[in-house]
């Protein structure tokens, strides 16, 4: 089976790779270009793990083919901070006690990012139902939304 | 199923040729949630996927004196935004609302959920509810079905090979008219419909309901439309025993089965109950209209 030339920007960084037609967009993250920070859970879209966004929109990566990446751009987890430069959001995650066993936990910062963007002020309620779709199975979620909501005060107060 | 081909049909006409003329398996795409998770299944057929979503008009929308010109590989999540959609189907947008994560709702499209042809799709019955028709474009032309008659079976539906759903057509409400759809599931998100109800209400300027609709989902092998409900409405104020009596002729008509969800028996009550509140809320957002 021929592989597929892809031209994409992840991150901001204009990106190319070559990919199955069967491939999902998080195994071409994960396998071919070797940013793991995304994880994968579940692989059917039910646990939020490897959520990402394509032109700004929150999507699972394993239910993205990676060839619909094509002339897309791409926002992993790996775009929202670093080791040298946490985001708010990470900073609050850490502060908070958010995590546990961390698999969830870029999954959620991807969507907490998202939610933010969408809603700089979301009440408890808004960000736990924007939220739904990442499964946590450690922390029980309250300590989740305390950095969500607390990250959105942050962000709030530094614009 | 595996996918060995993708394709990215810039118009409808390409689309349709690509899918007649495949020499091998295709289907078409719109978000890809349940075709993705299909095509992962244990036989390796090969599978031509045909991407929609670089086809203008199967994203966009029309909002006119005839109604809503939807295309429908929209994902949920723009859908859902749209306070101008809202403010004439508020129950489609609830169903819409209703799938999956909001990941699942960035991928997820009207038209995917009604050609994945599940017993318990949210928005079949919202559709039905709102006398919602199908444009089917397909080798020998265009041909229009009503939602109600779509969907044939369990994961089946009335399109012939070649053919794909062009364009989701509803009337516009008339002042005086809402719908409403409610779903029962055991927590408050991410769940697959127990039962389901969507309904749309006529009312006068006297508050008797001139016309309805009421559609019932998960409860049989395809969402109902059940006259006998919408007929125990008409000519009344929408009164407890017009509601009640709307609600058993939903519970009769249902053919639930029983499964993990729920049984059999509970589903049948449920859904009438449902009708009875998505009942209650429609005549709401019809008075507001008046």
């Amino acid at each position: 089976m021929p592989k597929v030339h892809i031209t994409t920007s992840i991150n901001g960084d204009a990106t190319e790779f070559l990919c199955e037609p069967h491939d999902t967009l998080l195994d071409v993250l994960r396998n071919d270009l070797q940013m793991t920070g995304t994880k994968e859970g579940c692989g059917s879209g039910d646990c939020g793990a490897c959520s990402v966004t394509v032109d700004g929109r929150l999507v699972v990566s394993c239910l993205v083919l990676g060839v619909e990446a094509q002339g897309r751009e791409i926002g992993t987890i790996e775009g929202v901070g670093n080791s040298d430069k946490l985001s708010v959001i990470q900073e609050k995650f850490l502060e908070h006690a958010a995590l546990q066993c961390g698999i969830c936990t870029p999954g959620l910062v991807v969507s907490t990012q998202a939610l933010l963007t969408l809603n700089p002020d979301p009440t408890e309620a808004e960000a736990r139902y924007f939220l739904a779709g990442n499964l946590c199975r450690c922390t029980g979620y309250d300590k989740i939304i305390r950095a969500v909501l607390d990250a959105a005060a942050t962000m709030r107060g530094a614009a | 199923m595996a996918v060995v081909d993708y394709q990215a049909p810039s118009s409808i006409e390409e689309a349709v040729t690509l899918l007649a003329g495949s020499d091998i398996k295709a289907k078409v795409m719109a978000g890809g949630t349940d075709l993705i998770i299909q095509s992962k299944s244990q036989t390796s057929e090969p599978l031509r996927i045909l991407d929609l979503k670089h086809i203008r008009e199967m994203l966009s929308y029309a909002l006119s004196d005839a109604g809503l010109s939807l295309g429908p590989s929209m994902c949920c999540a723009e859908f859902t935004a749209l306070d101008d959609v809202k403010a004439w189907y508020p129950g489609l947008i609830e169903a819409a609302y209703l799938i999956g994560s909001t990941q699942v709702q960035g991928r997820a499209s009207i038209g995917g959920n009604l050609c994945n042809s599940s017993p318990a799709a949210d928005t079949v019955p919202a559709l039905m509810a709102s006398s919602a028709k199908c444009l089917i474009h397909g080798p020998e032309g265009a041909r229009t079905v009503a939602v109600e008659d779509f969907v044939t079976g369990v994961g089946r539906n009335c399109m012939q090979p070649g053919e794909l759903l062009q364009r989701i057509l509803i009337p516009k409400p008339g002042v005086g008219t809402r719908d409403a759809y409610l779903r029962f599931i055991p927590r408050t998100e991410m769940d697959i419909a127990v039962a389901g109800a969507g309904v749309s209400i006529s009312l006068d300027a006297s508050g008797t309901c001139t016309a309805a609709r009421v559609a019932i989902g998960a409860v049989a092998p395809t969402a109902l439309l059940v006259a006998d409900a919408a007929a125990a409405l008409v000519g009344t104020q929408l009164e407890e025993a017009a509601l009640v009596a709307a609600a058993t002729a939903a519970s009769n008509a249902a053919r639930p089965i029983t499964d993990r969800r729920g049984t059999a028996d509970y589903r049948r009550q449920i859904v009438g109950v449902l009708v009875k509140r998505a009942a209650v809320i429609a005549k709401q957002r019809a008075q507001a209209s008046l």
